[in-house]
């Protein structure tokens, strides 16, 4: 067991809250960079995909997550940032210019779409947000001018720093570097007082308005942050696609994000990417056990969704905190070896809490 | 001039008056207890205090300014500082961090100087904690600084709402059954904090509290309620042998 002995209040306010920290996040950002030399271009595929999995991931967990908002729209941000970067490229803009003004575009689409839906909570707000899925995805289907409609739009691979899109490492660089650098915004922004102000909304709205959180702001603020980080994911989806049509940006991928932060783990930037990891291998090993199933089971085409659902109900029944969740636990047990107990983690019923304020 | 006033205040959820034409003052410096039994609107009456509910008749004066219009979240940048009768921590957070929200109305960054974490933002987070150990070396809570609130027992909790209400820097606190749940040795050393808040750190304290022997030893004046309306007011002793009071609440 690590006892760290604090001596300044830059040790609560750092990132690395220890040299152990430093030493395995370093080695695993080495492993990460030299991983082309062993993995050929199709994992390398994969695994950029995950990477913008865990990037729109980020934007999901900010709002859920961490301010307690459910999305079941979110796919329309990916969408929002896929066809404003696919524009802007087709239309000469440079590749480093449009990636900020895609951030931008989604951060204020999260804004606008924000100020009115957030007078919802609960159950409706779930409801209304789906409705924006279905909304935006219309959207992309008549706004001809804009996004080709369902011809669809292609993405331009344009050269940057000389590089080709089309090269799978160097895509797989630039997929990890806006990883790691969304990574930093977010635990940034967590750090500081709008992210402490996301986390009071999520537990008691009540007591963060007494302390002065503006909450119509914070959750406006909160869902055009997140739009901007799955913005941003959505344009790197965009190269990863090729070729933008309408009904990728369905209700399906949308569930998919809200998979990847319930089985990664709620409340954890760490489970945005095991969630990413989950969710971006669990469709190649559907397909691998489709081969050794009967194939009256095996063809089934709602295979992939049924499962995805029962994975998802499966999670919230049994580790409500995901996979992240578990690694503590594992982690906690060997620290404590062998005097862990299992009702460390179990959850105190609390029944003070009440409406009547 | 008080400090703090409230002026005809009516409050009515339909036909419910929950509370009715109720006035009074308090004075800088005071320990001023609201009593009685429930649903007299005790807590109804610091729900309107904090803008939580809208009064159908009257106003709120705190320094001289009227507040009854004023914003639920700009109603602790004027100083006014509440905690809550069942606890509305929040719950998934340190203690720490708890008590770092209570300094969000000094909050001076923009969300580009925090996703870029600059060093003004360091800086403002260095103050915070300052503010911070403060009132944690004040209320004794060095040993919980990086526990969740989930895994705290409640006496602690109680007092961690105490702590964040005072890193808002208050000039009036409102405190809604601060001893409710307390333990004898608990309840006794919050009676000391609660002076030492009046003394040391010169805050006006309102308090809704049912505990009697308590209020009479903190308190310098006692407001009674019942049914919504002003049963009497005055100092302790004066109320102990109020007649109405005595009907009202503690019986016979």
């Amino acid at each position: 067991m690590r006892f760290i002995f604090k001596t300044k209040y830059s040790q609560d306010i750092n990132i690395a809250k220890h040299n152990g920290d430093r030493f395995w996040y370093s080695l695993l950002i080495l492993i990460m960079v030299a991983l082309p030399l062993v993995l050929d271009d199709f994992y390398l595929g994969e695994i950029s995909y995950i990477c913008i999995l865990s990037i729109a991931g980020i934007g999901l967990m900010i709002l859920s997550g961490y301010t307690g908002l459910a999305s079941l729209g979110h796919a329309a941000f990916l969408g929002v940032g896929a066809y404003t970067h696919a524009f802007l490229l087709t239309n000469g803009i440079p590749f480093y210019a449009s990636i900020p003004i895609v951030i931008v575009v989604s951060f204020l689409v999260g804004a606008a779409i924000g100020i009115p839906i957030l007078r919802l909570t609960g159950m409706y707000l779930a409801i209304a947000t789906l409705a924006l899925g279905f909304i935006a995805e219309h959207v992309f289907i008549k706004w001809e001018h804009f996004t080709g409609g369902n011809r669809g739009l292609p993405v331009p691979q344009p050269e940057f720093l000389g590089m080709s899109f089309y090269d799978s490492v160097f895509f797989y660089y630039v997929c990890l570097v806006f990883l790691i650098a969304a990574m930093f915004a977010a635990i940034n922004i967590l750090r500081s007082p709008t992210g402490r102000a996301f986390v009071a909304i999520r537990d008691s709205e009540i007591a963060a308005q007494s302390l002065g959180v503006n909450l119509g702001l914070y959750k406006a603020l909160s869902f055009a942050i997140s739009g901007a980080f799955t913005g941003l994911a959505g344009a790197l989806l965009a190269h990863y696609i090729g070729y933008l049509a309408p009904d990728i940006f369905n209700i399906f991928l949308s569930l998919t994000l809200l998979l990847l932060i319930v089985v990664g783990g709620m409340g954890s930037l760490h489970g945005t990417v095991f969630g990413a990891i989950f969710v971006g291998f669990l469709p190649q090993l559907i397909a691998i056990c489709r081969d050794y199933l009967p194939s009256s089971i095996g063809s089934q085409p709602g295979l992939e969704p049924m499962l995805f659902g029962l994975i998802l109900v499966f999670f919230i029944l049994y580790e409500p905190l995901g996979i992240y969740g578990r690694w503590m636990k594992i982690k906690l047990f060997f620290e404590l070896f062998p005097t862990y107990k299992r009702q460390t983690f179990k959850k105190q019923k609390v029944f003070t809490k009440s409406d009547r304020v | 001039m008080s400090l703090f006033e409230v002026k005809n205040i009516t409050v009515a959820f339909g036909g419910v008056k929950a509370l009715n034409d109720v006035s009074f003052g308090v004075d800088k410096g005071e320990i001023f207890t609201i009593i009685g039994p429930n649903g007299a609107g005790k807590s109804t009456l610091f729900n309107v205090i904090s803008r939580i509910y809208e009064p159908s008749k009257g106003e709120i004066y705190f320094e001289n300014q009227n507040i009854s219009k004023t914003k639920p979240h700009n109603i602790s940048k004027l100083g006014i500082a509440r905690t809550f009768q069942n606890l509305e921590l929040f719950e998934n957070a340190t203690v720490l961090q708890n008590l770092l929200l209570g300094r969000h109305i000094y909050k001076r960054t923009n969300i580009l100087s925090e996703v870029f974490f600059t060093p003004s933002a360091r800086k403002q987070e260095h103050e915070y904690r300052l503010k911070v150990e403060e009132v944690i070396d004040f209320l004794d809570l060095q040993h919980y600084r990086d526990t969740l609130i989930n895994g705290l027992p409640y006496g602690v909790r109680k007092n961690v709402e105490l702590a964040r209400a005072l890193c808002t820097d208050p000039k009036l606190l409102l405190l809604d059954e601060p001893s409710s749940g307390l333990t004898n040795e608990e309840t006794i050393d919050l009676g000391f904090w609660i002076k030492d808040i009046q003394s040391l750190l010169g805050i006006t304290i309102i308090m809704i509290e049912h505990d009697m022997s308590f209020v009479n030893k903190v308190s310098d004046r006692i407001l009674a309620l019942n049914y919504g309306k002003i049963l009497a007011s005055g100092l302790p002793e004066e109320i102990k042998n109020n007649a109405d009071v005595k009907q009202a609440y503690m019986g016979e």
